[in-house]
């Protein structure tokens, strides 16, 4: 399969980026890990005229925390998150997401970022990056600006950045003591997108009621779905059995899912209860210390 | 545009147009035809090279992104005529049937042995989950990759 014929431009800082980005319009992508875009040229659903290379910028590969944030450069890739000694240990719920995308292969080229920019409702850091309340920095030719994820999604592979604004950062406020998150996602096969997940990140207060709770779905609607009266249930409650069972079964009413290849709605939705209270679940027990 | 990469400590510079895919540089330009087109739809894997030490789906990146970078295929393995222990642990396993993805799978296999050293079963068919087979079934792959970290445990390079 041969992509149709662009014009490659490969700059080496943002500004350069941005510049290029505004000067070309509409009819440029950018690449960073490509293992989303490339295989849509392939199949020809995608053919911009101009391709942006950002993979030759210097300084964008970092995973580190600062100033009570962890902070993921736009060039870091997904096998990078796995190998992450700081994400291992204080960020389970996102070794779990990057586990589970794709396959290892695809991993050492696919971006966090990325995953975020291409807003693809099928990709998995979307619903993790809700739950954690994350916001990503986008550089654009009159410097930068932070949008929450919650408010970066507006369809299916459409978001809130201008056609020349880049997401350089994911920025994500560091769990206080006593929080665990986990994604749990059903797939049909390795590296397919998910039938259904479900991210949850809690935080428990020092009588074990739910101070905060963020929960976020794959998969089953038109952009990634926050689960907000999920969210609203769990907060200032005790999660026992009773309460973990109604915060799932609201979890499920806020899913969108349509039926397809992967399944019918109802069953997709059925999906969405069960994986969030087992995602509830093995939150809890993380931020009770577990693994 | 001008491509000039490293493959297998040799390098190569060639003029392509931005849209040709790494694989199709590799085997239809340099024609270093070990590497295979499987799927063509960045799941199959066998047509994983090493990009700058780390297995990549060659048909999945540009031949302009390799631009400069280091590259390695499974012409690279065998070494003075030795076979590499990834390669003898999948003769003496019969770790292939057909052959077909035994170059991706090898490719996979001598990164991942580079990291674990004494894997177990549940590591290794991790590390080997975006390199399909639709022959063997895994169980001689498994093997044969055991077989490879045992080699390298004693001192195989």
């Amino acid at each position: 399969m041969i992509p149709a014929a662009f014009e490659y431009h490969v700059p080496t800082s943002i500004a350069e980026a941005t510049a290029l980005l505004t000067r070309l319009g509409d009819d440029a992508k950018v690449v960073s890990g490509g293992q989303s875009l490339i295989p849509l040229m392939k199949l020809r659903l995608a053919t911009p005229r101009h391709l942006v290379d950002i993979n030759r910028i210097p300084g964008l590969a970092y995973i580190r925390q600062a100033d009570g944030v962890l902070q993921i450069g736009a060039l870091a890739r997904e096998s990078d998150l796995e190998d992450s000694d700081l994400i291992g240990t204080r960020y389970p719920i996102l070794a779990d997401t990057s586990r589970v995308i794709a396959d290892p292969l695809v991993r050492n080229l696919a971006t966090v970022c990325g995953n975020l920019a291409h807003a693809d409702p099928a990709n998995d850091h979307p619903a993790t990056m809700l739950a954690l309340g994350a916001e990503v920095v986008a550089a654009g030719p009159n410097g930068e600006r932070r949008i929450p994820v919650r408010s970066l999604f507006t369809g299916p592979f459409t978001t809130t950045l201008a056609p020349d604004e880049i997401i350089v950062e994911i920025r994500v406020p560091a769990p206080p003591a006593r929080s665990g998150g986990a994604y749990l996602k059903l797939e049909r096969k390795v590296g397919d997108f998910a039938t259904a997940a479900v991210a949850a990140q809690l935080t428990l207060g020092p009588d074990g009621a739910c101070q905060r709770a963020g929960i976020g779905l794959t998969n089953v609607g038109a952009t990634p779905i926050e689960a907000g009266r999920a969210e609203r249930f769990l907060a200032g409650k005790r999660p026992d059995d009773a309460v973990i069972r109604q915060a799932a079964e609201l979890a499920a009413e806020e899913s969108q899912p349509t039926s397809d290849l992967r399944g019918p709605a109802e069953y997709k939705r059925d999906l969405v209860r069960v994986l969030a209270a087992r995602a509830i679940r093995r939150a809890l027990e993380r931020a009770g210390g577990g693994r | 545009m001008r491509v000039e990469v490293t493959i297998n400590r040799e390098r190569y510079a060639s003029d392509v147009e931005p849209r040709l895919l790494l694989v199709h540089l590799i085997r239809d330009v340099l024609r270093l035809t070990g590497t295979h087109i499987g799927c063509d739809t960045t799941h199959c894997g066998a047509c994983t090279v090493l990009l700058d030490g780390r297995p990549v789906k060659s048909c999945t990146v540009f031949a302009v992104q390799a631009h400069g970078r280091e590259l390695m295929t499974v012409e690279g393995l065998e070494q003075d005529g030795n076979l590499h222990p990834v390669q003898e642990g999948f003769m003496q396993e019969h770790g292939l049937q057909c052959g077909y993805c035994t170059p991706g799978m090898l490719m996979t296999s001598y990164a991942f042995l580079r990291k674990a050293k004494d894997p177990t079963e549940d590591e290794i068919r991790l590390a080997i989950s975006g390199n399909l087979c639709r022959c063997t079934g895994y169980v001689n792959i498994v093997k044969a990759i055991q077989h490879a970290a045992a080699r390298l445990r004693q001192g195989g390079t």
